[in-house]
């Protein structure tokens, strides 16, 4: 009899019924798309982060204690430390090596141009194709980490050890134009190299010649050395457990270090780094470190705050609508009352009807939930959002509360209606 | 000698300054058939719906079937209406999208466990087995009262209240449903029912005159009582 009454309630109250499933399909369709876009997001806006280049930067660590001490970047202590090319590659075998995005070593140094003035280089892999011990393909290299320079001309490729890029600056106060030759002196080496791009960094870099790394050991004579390797890689938001492993990873209890050591964040990332660059120490670059996290954050906050807001928006709307059911039903429900049914036996049948409702809502909802989610995701990020499981128990919750607190005024109401007053047309 | 089944003692009810029942004092034997009369605002609802166990005296007590009602929470009242009252109401208030038989099987529900059998049974005492499986809108008034008289009685109550339960019916039909109460008398079932209508007032046992919250006249109509006359109300009217 109780599913009896609910299902012919359910029939006879379709249009109200109606309403308050496309209420709930609204909200939970918004909460689902917001939630698995922002459980989603964080990749995503980390890999949209990485046009603003490297977040970690190795050196040697005698080079990084000169450049934390004394704020020295160039000069005797800090150039003549390095690190060892072959360890490079080895950034990928590290238990975040699938974050590791893009990596790229540096070698700097000073050499003489044109016979005329002293003029930085940067040696690095333009673009490197590797194939590393695990058989795994990998293309990485310093055009992945300057996809904002402005390029006239071309980039250098892998083996273009006879060309050269120059920065803007240096090309515009030494007349340089793409094919023209320069010639470059180190000690006894010197070597002519053709202009095959300028570029436009915006920084210290537009003064700078950029050439292969081998050509740059070349010129140092410091095969198989380099000064720097900057690192792009995907990193969760720090919170109070990064910081303090970023104070010092010993401090940690086991489980904490656990904890630390299998979550992406960047101080983790640092510290297996160094486990395999010799002498390296790995530093995050603040700004970028901080942007992404806190770009990540508000991210979230905004979709948290959308769907909290859609959530209470569905609740009001719910609890107009039950509410109005209810009044129009007093008298039916009036007579139960009158029947012996207790308060509680007519506030389970009006939550049944209103559960039963919500949850067909619901199941639409969610799966119209994940379609907007594929929608964000390829408008947004031109990718797909991974469908989160666990989004299905929260959204439930969710909807159970939903559903519950919008049903609280209309079981107040019936709490409070006296089989008299509607019986007698009062 | 038959034994009391309901009894008020002093019984007020008062809204503000408003003393809808002034200290009454009420005694009904089981089986008795009672009518309440009275002008509009004589105090008969208030009296009818506090005997229902539907509202509570502001003073005085009523003993129920032994019980004292007028101090039980409204789990309590909700409970004792369920297994010691049927109420038929004049506007018979059958709920529209259930059938005739399921009508009397949603007081069952609430009562103890639906039987459409029983169900079936209670409708055919009342005529109307072969419209068992009718909407209330395909029938019509005096059947919606019946049906509303089988609901009532399909929990064995040990008082049927009626609040005008002719209120809406036609002459034959109120034949019909007075009948019906008549065998009902019969079989021992105690009756109370509020009317404005004399003819129907004047067909009890026993006629008790509100004004303005008191009682003013309680008429022994045993004399003139018909028992046998199933045609009672029709051959009055007449």
């Amino acid at each position: 009899m109780f599913w009896h009454i609910i299902m012919k309630t359910l029939i006879r109250q379709r249009s109200k019924m109606l309403m308050i499933a496309f209420t709930v399909i609204l909200g939970v369709s918004l909460s689902t798309a917001m939630m698995n876009v922002m459980l989603g997001v964080g990749d995503k806006v980390n890999r949209e982060l990485k046009v603003y280049g490297a977040n970690i930067t190795v050196r040697h660590k005698d080079a990084a204690l000169m450049s934390d001490l004394y704020g020295l970047n160039e000069g005797l202590g800090v150039n003549d430390k390095f690190l060892h090319e072959d360890d490079v590659l080895k950034l990928k075998s590290i238990f975040w090596g699938f974050n590791i995005l893009d990596f790229a070593p540096i070698l700097d140094g000073r050499v003489l141009m044109n016979s005329s003035f002293d003029v930085a280089i940067m040696g690095t892999w333009p673009m490197k194709h590797a194939v590393l011990s695990t058989g795994e393909e990998l293309n990485t290299g310093l055009k992945s980490l300057r996809t904002w320079w402005d390029v006239s001309g071309e980039w250098l490729n892998e083996n273009d050890d006879d060309y050269v890029m120059t920065g803007s600056i240096l090309a515009s106060e030494n007349h340089i134009h793409v094919g023209d030759k320069i010639t470059l002196k180190n000690g006894g080496h010197e070597k002519i190299f053709t202009v095959k791009g300028i570029f436009n960094d915006g920084g210290n870099a537009d003064s700078k010649i950029l050439m292969t790394l081998s050509s740059a050991q070349a010129l140092m004579n410091l095969h198989g050395k380099v000064s720097s390797i900057e690192v792009s890689a995907l990193t969760t938001p720090d919170n109070d457990l990064a910081r303090k492993a970023a104070q010092d990873p010993r401090s940690l209890s086991p489980e904490e270090y656990e904890t630390w050591y299998c979550t992406a964040y960047v101080s983790a990332i640092c510290h297996q780094i160094q486990e395999v660059i010799r002498d390296g120490v790995a530093k995050p670059v603040r700004q970028v470190a901080e942007s992404e996290g806190t770009i990540l954050n508000k991210t979230t906050l905004l979709m948290v705050l959308i769907t909290i807001l859609s959530s209470i928006g569905s609740a009001l709307a719910i609890s107009n609508l039950i509410t109005a059911s209810v009044i129009e039903r007093s008298q039916e429900l009036g007579l139960l009352k009158a029947l012996g049914a207790y308060n509680w036996q007519i506030a389970l049948l009006v939550l049944a009807e209103v559960m039963i409702t919500g949850l067909t809502g619901g199941i639409i909802g969610y799966f119209l939930g994940i379609g907007f989610a594929q929608v964000i995701g390829q408008t947004v990020f031109g990718s797909y959002i991974e469908i989160a499981k666990m989004v299905i128990l929260i959204v439930s919750v969710i909807l159970f509360f939903v559903t519950l607190i919008g049903s609280i005024p209309a079981i107040r109401y019936l709490m409070t209606l006296k089989p008299t007053e509607v019986l007698h047309g009062k | 000698m038959s034994s009391k089944i309901l009894e008020l003692n002093k019984v007020s009810k008062i809204y503000g300054n408003l003393k809808a029942l002034a200290d009454i004092n009420l005694s009904v034997n089981a089986g008795d058939w009672l009518s309440i009369m009275g002008p509009s605002g004589s105090g008969k609802t208030t009296m009818i719906n506090i005997i229902g166990c539907m509202d509570t005296p502001s003073t005085g007590s009523v003993i129920l079937d032994g019980v004292d009602i007028s101090k039980e929470n409204a789990a309590n009242l909700t409970r004792i209406r369920r297994d010691k009252i049927g109420l038929i109401f004049q506007q018979f208030h059958l709920i529209s999208y259930l059938t005739a038989v399921e009508n009397v099987m949603v007081a069952q529900y609430y009562h103890s466990m639906p039987d459409e059998s029983e169900a079936l049974e209670a409708l055919s005492k009342v005529g109307l087995a072969d419209r068992a499986n009718h909407l209330p809108a395909q029938l019509s008034g005096g059947e919606q009262q019946r049906v509303c008289i089988a609901r009532a009685l399909i929990n064995s109550p040990q008082i049927l209240l009626g609040d005008e339960p002719t209120g809406n019916l036609d002459e034959e039909n109120e034949g019909i449903v007075v009948d019906i109460f008549r065998r009902l008398h019969d079989e021992g079932v105690t009756i109370i029912i509020v009317t404005h209508d004399p003819e129907v007032g004047d067909v009890a046992q026993r006629k008790i005159i509100l004004e303005h919250g008191r009682v003013i006249d309680d008429i022994d109509q045993s004399a003139t009582f018909c028992k046998t006359d199933g045609q009672a109300l029709k051959l009055k009217a007449k």
